[in-house]
Parts: structure tokens; C-alpha cells; sequence
């Protein structure tokens, strides 16, 4: 059903595309139809396909060591008092300055390859993630706390088996957000200076007018980034079975 | 009942407690015993200070302006010998039944005995559902599963707090039954606001009022062996004389 359900709205997201060609009657070089772009891609699948597995690499492994980087910072915090001092400030310094004011650097001091755009990735979701988990691991059941001390837990047992898992669906939201914004990381990365990748191929089709080309890596981006979400919020769907999971319309 | 009977039955004296809440004395200089494998009752209305003085025995509150003296009939302390089961069963979501009722020995690093939690869950009727995940069972069997839990840990003190408000009439009366049965031979203090029960499990009642608040000089002992029959003319006459001292003490 869910499957069903997106296909029905991409059909309607095309079909509204298609009716805003129409009737703006948009030049092709300005806004190219659905069939422009299925054309263009179709010439060009190979390259697109490649490009596209660079940028999904970037970003998974953007995903992977922002979430490693997340959740140790959120453990230190919670757990060392000092260290919630220090690292609180460089916390929101990291989501104070925006990614696109440090890509040049990180360009700069990383390199055209794909480190500096997983860099990007990873502190663009550094934030979210932190925060989450943090939150979960402070939020955690008094009564859950009081049932371990009084059977003498010592504090990382407590944390191993009763904060962590506690803070997990908290980490959970986290990560749904992560999921959904370190693409930007990764293309922006790319803009920035790159010889490979999505946004890579956006910017040299776009100095060439190949406007159908640049839609074709849109399109392959936006399907991109779905199904990573998809394949994130249905493993952590399937990780976390016990979270509660009522929507507020049957109130 | 061999199989939760407790050999090393202790009773405990609490002189000078003591607890702050801003400045605001909640009670002092506050004396009362828990004699050796009975069950005493506190009752009184919400908010005079019942849960604090049981989480003070239990070594939770740990203010600094807390205070007083727990001395058990041993002369050991008493932390470490106490086991917890409050008004919600406090059940872990992310393990199952008999997980949850193994959590003391999952926290403390031991080996765990699932042959005697089983034997547990057999005896509070939950035999079915040791596999069960928590959030599947009722309310009355939740608490079940809680005071599987509380027995799991086999300490010579339990105490409890509100353990049955939360549950229709004829849960309560059953968990009562089985409650007075398993925590045979143990020294427990039970916190309510129902004089009914007090009267049907408790071997002392004493009713807290007052700020600072004070126990009532000569506390209830009603004869007989607990439970005690909900249509007994004697708990009836008593819970008459029992709502009376409530009402006095409330005013």
C-alpha cells in the first residue's frame, strides 16, 4: 500500500510538471517536459548511473560517520559533566555556521576527492543526531532508574541497559533527519569542487545548457535520496519494534 | 509456598527521617518500624509525604537535606536488601516478559536463572507469557509480571508503593491474594490510599498526616492472617474506625 501510494503521487507530481509546460509553454531550455528528461536520461543512463553511485557513497558513509560521531559526542555528554560544557558550544557552532560557508575550505584542506564532500555530509548531520540522542539518553523513565539502583545497577550497566535503549527511538528521529538532509552535504560538496558525482554532473550540464541532462541528475537525486529515507525509516521501523507509533488524527 | 520463602527476614527501624523539598520541610524527626516479616501499611492522603519516606528507606532520596537513620534488626545496612514495585509496573518495552523479570541479574552482570523466573511467572499466573513483549499485556498483568520481578530478586525487604491503584476492583483484589501470598515471610511496607487494602494485607497500619508529618501513636493491628476477606466484619468494622482517623487527620 505504501509502495502504491508514492507511485501515485510521483505520477501526479509528473503529471502536474507536465501540465506547467503546457501551459506555460516553458522553452525546453528553461523547463524541459517529463519526456525531455526520460529521453535525456535514457541517452545518458551510464554516466548518470555512475555519477549517482559516487554521491551515494558520499553520503552514506557521510551518514555512517556522522552517526558514529553523533552518538559518541551525545555519550560524552551525557555522561561527563565537564564535557557537556565544552562540547555544548562547538555543538552549535557546527550548526551555526552554514555547510555552504565551510565547503570551500573543507574543499581546500580535504581535496577534490570524496572526503571532503563525506566531511560535509557528516557535519551537516552531526547536529541532528547529537541533539536527538542526547535528549534520549537525559529523558529516560525516572522509574526505570529508580527499579536499577535499588537492584544495584552500577552506572554503565545502567547505561548499557537501560539509557541506551531507552534513548534509541529518540536516536531514531535523529537519524530520520539526518537521513533526509545529508544529501545537501554531499551536493554541496560536490558544487563546490569535484571532478565526479550528482551535483558535479548538474553543474557541468548546466555550463553546456544541457538543461535536460541537469533535470535527468535531479531526478536521479530526488529518487536518490527517497529511497535512501525509505530504507532508513523502515530498517529503523523494523530495529525498534516496541516504540509507540500512534499518529495524533485518531484523538 | 517453599520456593519464595526468605530465611534472613530483618526488620527495620527508620529514626529522625527527614526530608526537605525548597526549603519546605516535608517531615522530621520521623520514627517508624517495619517489624520483621510483616506487612506494614502507610496511609494517608496524596502529598503528605507516604512515597518520599518509602523511597527514603529505599535510598533513593538522597537530597542533602535529607536524613534520618536506617538500622536493620541485623545491624547491617539495609542497601542492597530492598526491592522496589511501584504504582506502574515499569516494565521494559524493548524485552520481553521473563527478560523483564531477569532484569535485576541482567543489570548486576550475573548468571540468570530463566528455569526459576519461569517457576516465578508460573506462580503469578503468567506462565503463558514469558515471551510476551509488555505492551501486549493488560494492566493486572502487568503488575503480575512486576511482582515476578520483585520476587526474582528474592530480597528479605520489599517495599511498595500504590502497587494496585491503578487496577479495576476485581484485579485488585486478586492481586492482593497472590501478593499476600508470595511475599509471605518478607518484611514489607506497602504505601496506599485505600484503607481496604491496608486493612486486608496489613499487620500494622499506621496513617500519616500532617506538616511536618507525623505517624499516628497507636497504628492499627488488625488480627488475623493476610489476605484478609473483603465481607470480614472485623476489616468492615475497622475500615469504619480507619476512615474516621483518615478523615481526623485530613483536617
Amino acid at each position: 500500500m505504501r509502495i502504491v501510494r508514492g507511485l501515485i503521487v510521483l505520477a501526479g507530481l509528473i503529471a502536474l510538471w507536465q501540465a506547467i509546460v503546457w501551459i506555460t509553454a516553458a522553452e525546453p531550455w528553461m523547463l524541459p517536459g517529463p519526456t525531455d528528461v526520460a529521453l535525456a536520461w535514457a541517452a545518458h543512463y551510464q554516466s548518470i548511473l555512475s555519477h549517482a553511485a559516487l554521491t551515494a557513497a558520499e553520503i552514506v558513509l557521510g551518514l555512517l560517520s556522522g552517526t558514529v560521531l553523533g552518538c559518541s559526542s551525545a555519550l560524552i555528554m551525557a555522561y561527563f559533566r565537564p564535557a557537556r560544557r565544552w562540547l555544548l558550544p562547538v555543538l552549535v557552532v557546527s550548526q551555526a555556521i552554514p555547510v555552504f560557508a565551510l565547503a570551500p575550505i573543507l574543499v581546500l584542506w580535504l581535496g577534490y576527492g570524496i572526503v571532503s564532500k563525506v566531511a560535509m555530509a557528516t557535519l551537516i548531520i552531526y547536529f541532528p543526531v547529537t541533539a536527538a540522542f542526547h535528549d534520549g539518553l537525559r529523558r529516560t523513565e525516572p522509574g526505570w532508574l529508580d527499579l536499577a539502583r535499588t537492584m544495584n545497577a552500577g552506572r554503565w550497566s545502567i547505561l548499557w541497559h537501560v539509557r541506551i535503549p531507552a534513548a534509541l527511538p529518540a536516536l531514531a528521529s535523529g537519524l530520520r533527519v539526518a537521513t533526509a538532509v545529508a544529501p545537501i552535504g554531499a551536493i554541496v560538496g560536490e558544487w563546490v569542487g569535484s571532478s565526479a558525482g550528482l551535483g558535479y554532473l548538474m553543474l557541468h550540464a548546466n555550463a553546456r545548457m544541457q538543461v535536460d541532462v541537469m533535470f535527468a541528475a535531479l531526478v536521479t537525486l530526488a529518487a536518490l535520496a527517497v529511497t535512501l529515507f525509505f530504507i532508513m525509516d523502515t530498517g529503523l521501523r523494523k530495529a525498534l519494534p516496541w516504540q509507540p507509533d500512534s499518529a495524533p488524527d485518531n484523538d | 509456598m517453599p520456593s519464595t520463602e526468605t530465611t534472613s527476614a530483618i526488620s527495620v527501624n527508620v529514626h529522625s527521617g527527614a526530608v526537605e523539598f525548597d526549603g519546605a520541610v516535608l517531615f522530621e524527626e520521623l520514627d517508624v518500624t517495619l517489624p520483621q516479616g510483616r506487612i506494614t501499611c502507610l496511609l494517608g492522603t496524596s502529598g503528605v509525604g507516604k512515597s518520599t519516606l518509602l523511597r527514603l528507606i529505599s535510598g533513593l532520596e538522597t537530597g542533602p537535606s535529607n536524613g534520618g537513620v536506617v538500622l536493620c534488626s541485623d545491624g547491617k545496612p539495609l542497601s542492597g536488601r530492598v526491592a522496589l514495585m511501584a504504582q506502574r509496573a515499569f516494565l521494559l518495552p524493548w524485552l520481553n516478559v521473563v527478560d523483564n523479570v531477569l532484569l535485576g541479574s541482567r543489570l548486576r552482570g550475573e548468571r540468570q536463572s530463566r528455569d526459576r523466573a519461569k517457576e516465578i511467572l508460573a506462580d503469578v499466573g503468567l506462565a503463558d507469557w514469558a515471551n510476551a513483549s509488555p505492551d501486549t499485556l493488560s494492566g493486572g498483568m502487568r503488575q503480575r509480571a512486576a511482582l515476578a520481578r520483585t520476587l526474582m530478586e528474592d530480597r528479605p525487604v520489599v517495599l511498595m508503593d500504590e502497587p494496585f491503584s491503578g487496577l479495576d476492583a476485581i484485579t485488585k483484589v486478586r492481586l492482593q491474594n497472590l501478593a499476600a501470598r508470595m511475599l509471605k515471610g518478607r518484611t514489607v511496607l506497602l504505601v496506599t490510599h485505600d484503607p481496604l487494602e491496608a486493612l486486608r494485607l496489613g499487620d500494622r497500619i499506621h496513617v500519616m498526616a500532617g506538616r511536618p508529618a507525623r505517624l499516628d501513636e497507636n497504628p492499627l493491628e488488625p488480627e488475623g492472617a493476610a489476605p484478609r476477606d473483603v465481607d470480614d466484619p472485623t476489616v468492615l468494622e475497622a475500615q469504619g474506625v480507619l476512615l474516621r482517623r483518615l478523615a481526623e487527620a485530613a483536617r
